[in-house]
């Protein structure tokens, strides 16, 4: 166990090695400097390049990029003068990861419940109907969902904040709209597991000991039906990434989302760099995490990963 | 025991032959169905799929359509019309009769009589309905086209991978999994940033990054399938490799392909519209559901309907594919049904 985590460490840390690489040599292929505005004279443009040690080979540049980056040190924003890209990352990941795992929460919360009772009260309205919500969850983009829950909740009903990040009544309505997807999937996977579970012989014994139906799915088939959602964890962490960079701009929320978008429009590379080897950090970690979770949980997974 | 066998006194002649039709028995009654017969008689049994499938149908036929019968150009500007509620000929229905807060918008801006705009005009006065047409157009184009090449990628991939094993398979699979450690959209970003943003640009970048999943499937495939005789048996009577690939390997993987594909597309779908909704998709004046939602976005307080129109389009797209791939999942692979 201790050699495959080791391994698996081994592979994440070359991962993000090629992941900055690439981020690097990407930005250097961008046409133009981040400072090509005609009114600063010649003079002051090499002052700004050797500011932020443009004026350097390529090679020594992506040293001293990659040097840095072991340091946690991503340079400084282009567009915030003097203020680095950690500082500000950290200034704005906290917001984001109250949505994040506020949006978790909620989303396998809901999904699990919405899926077990699919499953078993199955070939049934109710079946056909969390179903139903389950599909339109995922064809719902969530930007429009975002866009309309504002107008109805916030802007028409008044119920909540319209935007801004303002305590936890204004953080509602992004989680809402965060939540969706992975409440979409994880019902649609609870209902597919719980289904296989109920048919199975441990079901059929508790049943026929005289257990009542809501100890039986409490006590034996919830359980076990669980266990694999542990696996979607890593595509969901992912959803809520993709979904805060639009969720956020929708609500107005200070967070890395936004800052990413915003970084975009105003070609702020040192940021896009930071926040990219971010988010493939934040990815990478989750997905290890999960699958060593996933061999305390299930010793047969754990087996068949050392065999390979 | 030797009285009891002479007791009995049988002769063969005892015996009557009874005619039997062996043909009677072994007759199928039924009609044999291949494969893909089945598959399809499973999924006219799914409502969903089937309602879905027409949907589809009708959508792309009307967007098709729109190339040659467009109610206006897209593009033209009419400043003086801007932000029309949708009116529908005379019809004095509530919404469609042209009147936004008790006021005749068309007779306040001067329409004049017999200009209709179906689903009202945009913040540059060009018809809704026109561009609701092509930005559907534009969309499915990019996710038929994005998804085209995503699955030739991933299928060969996939099948290179498997079918050789070893190192190759080994180094492959490292490959996969870098590519699937950074999350597809910030590629997909990055790649926008380099190359000039536009049509080719994002089919391009969306193609790249969508294959690693059907790649991963197809190769699992691949290692059942080639351990499997028909396969051992092509290979002794000493049909190349590419061969085998074309005439063995691929029929077999089809309804994995199929129903990736239909799951591809819905999110390529999506990816278009994430992407021009924060501004680093198709630059303007292109119309496609992404822009559409993303201009309708910024008036939604003030005119909804040019948020909720695309909206509309977009979900329905998006329900229409889902629903469809699931029910050939279900046709196709008939123990994931659970029933």
């Amino acid at each position: 166990m201790v050699k495959y985590v080791l391994k698996r460490i081994g592979y994440l840390l070359l991962t993000l090695f090629i992941v900055a690489s690439i981020t690097f040599f990407l930005m250097k292929l961008l046409p133009g400097t981040p400072f090509n505005n005609p009114k600063i004279p010649a003079a002051q443009i090499a002052i700004l390049r050797k500011q932020y040690g443009l004026d350097l080979p390529v090679w020594q540049q992506y040293l001293n990029y990659m040097v840095g980056i072991a340091h946690g040190d991503f340079g400084e924003s282009y567009q915030f003068a003097g203020q680095t890209v950690s500082y500000l990352i950290s200034t704005r990941i906290g917001p984001s990861l109250q949505l994040g795992v506020q949006a978790m929460i909620i989303g396998t919360l809901l999904g699990i419940l919405l899926g077990a009772i699919a499953a078993i009260r199955k070939n049934t309205w109710v079946d056909a109907t969390a179903t139903i919500f389950a599909i339109i969850g995922r064809s719902i983009p969530n930007f429009v969902f975002a866009a309309l829950l504002q107008f109805w909740l916030a802007y028409k009903w008044r119920l909540f904040p319209i935007a801004l990040w303002d305590g936890f009544s204004s953080s509602i309505l992004p989680t809402l709209a965060l939540a969706m997807a992975p409440l979409a999937n994880t019902a649609r996977f609870m209902r597919t597991e719980m289904v296989d579970v109920l048919s199975s012989d441990y079901i059929e014994l508790a049943k026929s000991k005289g257990e009542s139906q809501w100890q039986v799915v409490a006590k034996h088939a919830m359980r076990n039906s669980m266990i694999p959602i542990v696996t979607i964890i890593g595509p969901m962490a992912v959803d809520l990434m993709l979904g805060s960079l639009v969720v956020e701009n929708v609500f107005a929320i200070p967070g890395i989302g936004q800052q990413f978008v915003q970084s975009i429009t105003t070609n702020d590379y040192p940021v896009i760099m930071g926040l990219t080897m971010l988010y493939s950090v934040m990815l990478t970690v989750v997905i290890l995490i999960v699958d060593i979770l996933y061999g305390f949980i299930d010793p047969r997974i754990r087996l068949s990963g050392e065999g390979n | 025991m030797a009285d009891t066998k002479e007791n009995l006194q049988l002769g063969p002649d005892a015996f009557k032959h009874v005619a039997t039709n062996t043909q009677a028995q072994e007759k199928i009654a039924a009609p044999s169905l291949t494969f893909s017969q089945d598959a399809i008689r499973r999924l006219k049994q799914n409502k969903f799929a089937l309602i879905s499938f027409w949907i589809l149908v009708i959508i792309g036929i009307v967007a098709l359509l729109s190339i040659w019968f467009s109610p206006a150009d897209p593009n033209r500007q009419h400043l003086a019309y801007t932000h029309l509620p949708p009116k529908w000929g005379n019809l004095n229905i509530p919404f469609i009769n042209g009147y936004r807060n008790g006021i005749d918008m068309y007779a306040k801006n001067g329409v004049p009589k017999g200009t209709y705009f179906f689903l009202g005009t945009d913040y540059l006065g060009r018809d809704m309905l026109s561009r609701v047409l092509v930005g559907t157009r534009v969309s499915l184009f990019i996710a038929l086209l994005a998804t085209f090449f995503d699955l030739t990628i991933g299928v060969f991939y996939g099948i290179i991978s498997g079918w050789k094993g070893g190192t190759t398979d080994t180094i492959m699979q490292r490959i996969i999994e870098i590519i699937s450690s950074v999350p597809n959209l910030i590629v997909v970003i990055l790649m926008l940033l380099v190359f000039k943003p536009g049509l080719t640009s994002i089919i391009l970048a969306i193609a790249m990054t969508g294959w690693v999943t059907m790649a991963r499937l197809v190769r699992a495939e691949t290692l059942q399938l080639k351990d499997q005789e028909f396969v051992l048996a092509a290979r002794t009577l000493g049909e190349s490799s590419t061969k085998i690939a074309f005439k063995h390997l691929i029929p077999n993987l089809s309804s994995t392909i199929i129903i990736q594909t239909m799951f591809t597309i819905p999110s390529a779908i999506f990816f278009e519209a994430f992407l021009s909704y924060i501004g680093i998709g198709l630059p303007a004046p292109t119309a496609s559901l992404g822009t559409l939602l993303s201009d309708g976005q910024k008036v939604l307080q003030i005119y909804p309907s040019e948020l909720v129109f695309p909206a509309v389009v977009i979900v329905v797209l998006m329900l229409a594919f889902n629903l469809l791939a699931d029910g050939l999942r279900d046709a196709f692979d008939p123990r994931s049904d659970n029933r």
